[in-house]
């Protein structure tokens, strides 16, 4: 066990499901790391944040396929890989350029198991980066896990640790299933203790990352950590908060929300992803009918405003949901009396 | 002696120990207490230990409240007579702040033991050694089913006061390989000869832990002249009863609302039972080959709902000093296993304790052992 950044957790995943199998394969624009200049290096960067740095030395280029910016090719040239027998593991860069292959996602990834009468299998894995915060602009910042999450036939991952990636990456390659794994690119530099032994995590089962009695806080990737930091806050406040990381928005752990907001009456969901249409609004309904009578106050849901990403920097920390507004909503569902009728 | 006032501190009780929450105070400011006397409760990843007032004195002040986190070496309260002043007090509190936060550096980069691993014929190890390396024998640690070196967090640097104690992860478990063979004892016992001879030890006292009591068994069977005694906690070969809901459960139970009571049945005391005690063991089960490993061992082991393995009669044959730990409240393994052994055994019954006094009670188990050693090399 050793202290590994997200960026490390992952390249390990990748690194130790390659050893472990041969049908393992790496696709992407860069994945193979880009060439050092003139200098003859090979794996210079590895990938345009270095999570796959070291792959392409250790596996070859049968095995890291670095592949033309044409992302309907590639994600399609997986899509049929895996249905072929081998278990690719592709990149999308920013899930922004989704919209480059949508319909080898949508219309033919995801389709074949159920339009092959469950003869199919396609063992395909998609990384992408999403979120905001890094100064990267309106067309490489967007939460687009509701995207995926919508389509039936897809898993989709949203991990929110170090410890969380790796375990869930291992899960999501070694699943018959495609699988769109994203990764949230502010969070490549965190740290936490994570294994050295290759291990899973199973898809649909939340994580209580708090435990308490007030208020049941919802969030997803990078929104956990914020929502852990509103809980201890809170808590020295004497609000005692649950906070729940689902881990895969599809398929999502319904059963642990409804129990945890049974028990606390109380809902706060945090989702990076614009407002509408989105997990926030996809867990509002959820609990709304089927725990309505366990409500004490309304649902607060705590998004961004419904405007592509900003690109200047105060409008964009603005932007994203802060531990300051979660910390506000949740004072505010906590303090929340029904009015009595006169 | 007048105005003396006492530092109360995050205590580290384990190596591996940086921080620890203060679960709660057992103590309210103004109170007098005796040295030893419980002052709080401590929670580390580990469990939740009570915390031993250093010295006599007046508890003047809660620094820290109930909840809080804090690094090991933080100020949490302060003792004091009643000559010390409020404002002599404050003043403490105020330097002792100051140079405990510029302190942090220095602090962090003190030589602290590390694990490493241990090549043992094709299996690799993770050991933790510590204490001073002189000419005594040094101390062996085994823990048992489901758990790791990590296990005698609350004993390992007591007894290293004295000795070299050597704590390592058994196969399948922790760290090390997760390979274990046929999971019977004797094979257990086989690769900790190899690790014996790895570390170049040429005889060691041994304490074992549950099913690492019966491993220790049967390492005293095969390298009877390398055991130098042996230390058997609520160990497993001395009766035929096993809790099959504490095996079945801890293999089968994947989310800690199931785990948790499953964990329950180690100690006596339920509320010892910490939320990451309980996802440590999940993190460790999520291991590739951890569940298959243990599936074996509970095969071998603990076939048909009893134990497999009856080692009265190793006990009886070995020559060497034996002592037995027993919390009286064991639900895995019944404390009926310690009744009718050999007069020579030294039996110490634990009240109010479960399956793991090493945690429960720590410090009278530590007592214990050293003081065993001690009698045993004077001899």
């Amino acid at each position: 066990m050793s202290k590994k950044s997200f960026r490390q957790a992952i390249n390990e995943a990748l690194r130790q499901e390659m050893r472990r199998d041969p049908r393992v394969i790496l696709m992407g624009e860069d994945v193979a790391g880009g060439r050092g200049g003139t200098s003859g290096v090979k794996d210079a960067w590895g990938g345009v944040l270095g999570v796959t740095k070291g792959l392409l030395t250790e596996f070859g280029e049968d095995r890291v396929l670095d592949t033309p910016i044409s992302e309907a090719s590639y994600i399609g040239a997986a899509a049929g890989a895996a249905a072929t027998g081998l278990r690719p593991v592709a990149e999308l860069m920013f899930v922004d350029f989704v919209g480059c292959c949508l319909d080898q996602i949508m219309n033919q990834a995801a389709k074949f198991r159920y339009m092959f009468g469950g003869k199919a299998r396609t063992p395909l894995v998609i990384r992408a980066m999403y979120g905001a915060g890094f100064n990267a602009a309106a067309q490489h910042s967007q939460a687009l896990y509701p995207l995926f999450t919508h389509i039936p036939g897809l898993k989709v991952v949203v991990p929110s640790s170090p410890y969380e990636a790796k375990g869930l990456l291992i899960e999501a390659i070694r699943d018959d299933d495609p699988v769109i794994f994203l990764e949230n690119k502010v969070m490549y530099d965190d740290e936490e203790d994570v294994p050295d032994d290759p291990y899973t995590i199973p898809f649909g089962e939340a994580n209580l990352t708090r435990e308490g009695d007030d208020v049941t806080i919802v969030a997803f990737g990078r929104m956990v950590k914020f929502a852990n930091e509103a809980a201890d806050r809170l808590a020295k406040d004497g609000i005692s908060c649950t906070v729940i990381d689902p881990r895969t928005t599809s398929p999502l752990d319904t059963g642990t929300i409804l129990d945890c907001v049974t028990d606390t009456g109380r809902l706060v969901i945090v989702d990076e992803s614009s407002p509408r249409c989105n997990l926030a609004t996809d867990v509002a309904a959820l609990v709304a009918e089927e725990a309505f009578d366990a409500l004490k106050a309304p649902i607060r849901r705590v998004c961004p405003p419904h405007t592509p990403v900003p690109f200047a920097t105060v409008l964009e920390n603005l932007y994203v949901p802060s531990v300051e507004k979660i910390e506000a909503a949740v004072r505010a569902v906590a303090s929340y009396r029904v009015k009595e009728e006169a | 002696m007048s105005g003396t006032i006492i530092p109360v501190t995050m205590p580290k009780f384990g190596l591996a120990m940086t921080e620890g929450k203060l679960a709660s105070w057992s103590v309210k400011p103004g109170e007098t207490v005796k040295a030893g006397q419980e002052l709080a409760d401590i929670e580390t990843s580990k469990i939740t230990n009570g915390y031993e007032s250093p010295a006599e004195g007046i508890l003047r002040r809660h620094v820290a409240e109930a909840g809080e986190m804090l690094p090991v070496g933080a100020l949490i309260g302060v003792l004091a007579d009643d000559a010390a002043s409020d404002d002599d007090i404050d003043a403490f509190i105020k330097k002792f702040r100051d140079e405990f936060s510029s302190g942090e550096e220095s602090e962090a980069g003190s030589a602290e033991p590390q694990r490493r691993v241990i090549e043992a014929g094709d299996l690799k190890l993770s050991v933790l050694e510590s204490g001073v390396d002189h000419d005594g024998v040094p101390v062996l640690l085994i823990h048992g089913f489901g758990g790791d070196l990590t296990n005698w967090i609350l004993n390992q640097p007591a007894l290293a006061e004295k000795r070299k104690v050597i704590a390592f992860d058994l196969p399948g478990h922790g760290e090390s390989t997760k390979e274990v063979g046929d999971g019977s004892p004797v094979t257990f016992a086989a690769t900790i000869g190899k690790l014996i001879e790895a570390l170049a030890l040429n005889r060691v006292h041994v304490v074992g832990h549950s099913l690492g009591g019966a491993i220790a068994l049967e390492l005293a069977a095969l390298k009877g002249d390398a055991v130098a005694s042996l230390t058997l906690i609520d160990p497993a070969g001395l009766g035929q009863d096993i809790n099959m809901a504490f095996i079945g459960g801890f293999i089968e139970a994947d989310r800690r609302k199931t785990l948790e009571p499953v964990i329950g049945y180690l100690v006596h005391d339920k509320s010892l039972v910490t939320r990451a005690m309980v996802e440590n063991i999940i993190r460790f089960k999520r291991l590739d080959g951890v569940v298959k490993g243990l599936k074996t061992i509970a095969q071998t082991c603990f076939h048909d709902g009893k134990q497999a393995f009856g080692l009265r009669p190793v006990l009886e044959a070995f020559r060497g000093p034996v002592q037995v730990l027993w919390g009286e409240d064991d639900e895995i393994l019944s404390v009926s296993g310690a009744d009718g052994l050999p007069e020579s055994v030294t039996v110490i019954r634990y009240p109010g304790t479960g399956h793991m006094p090493q945690l429960e009670k720590a410090s009278e188990v530590n007592k214990a052992v050293s003081a065993f050693l001690d009698k045993a090399e004077a001899k």
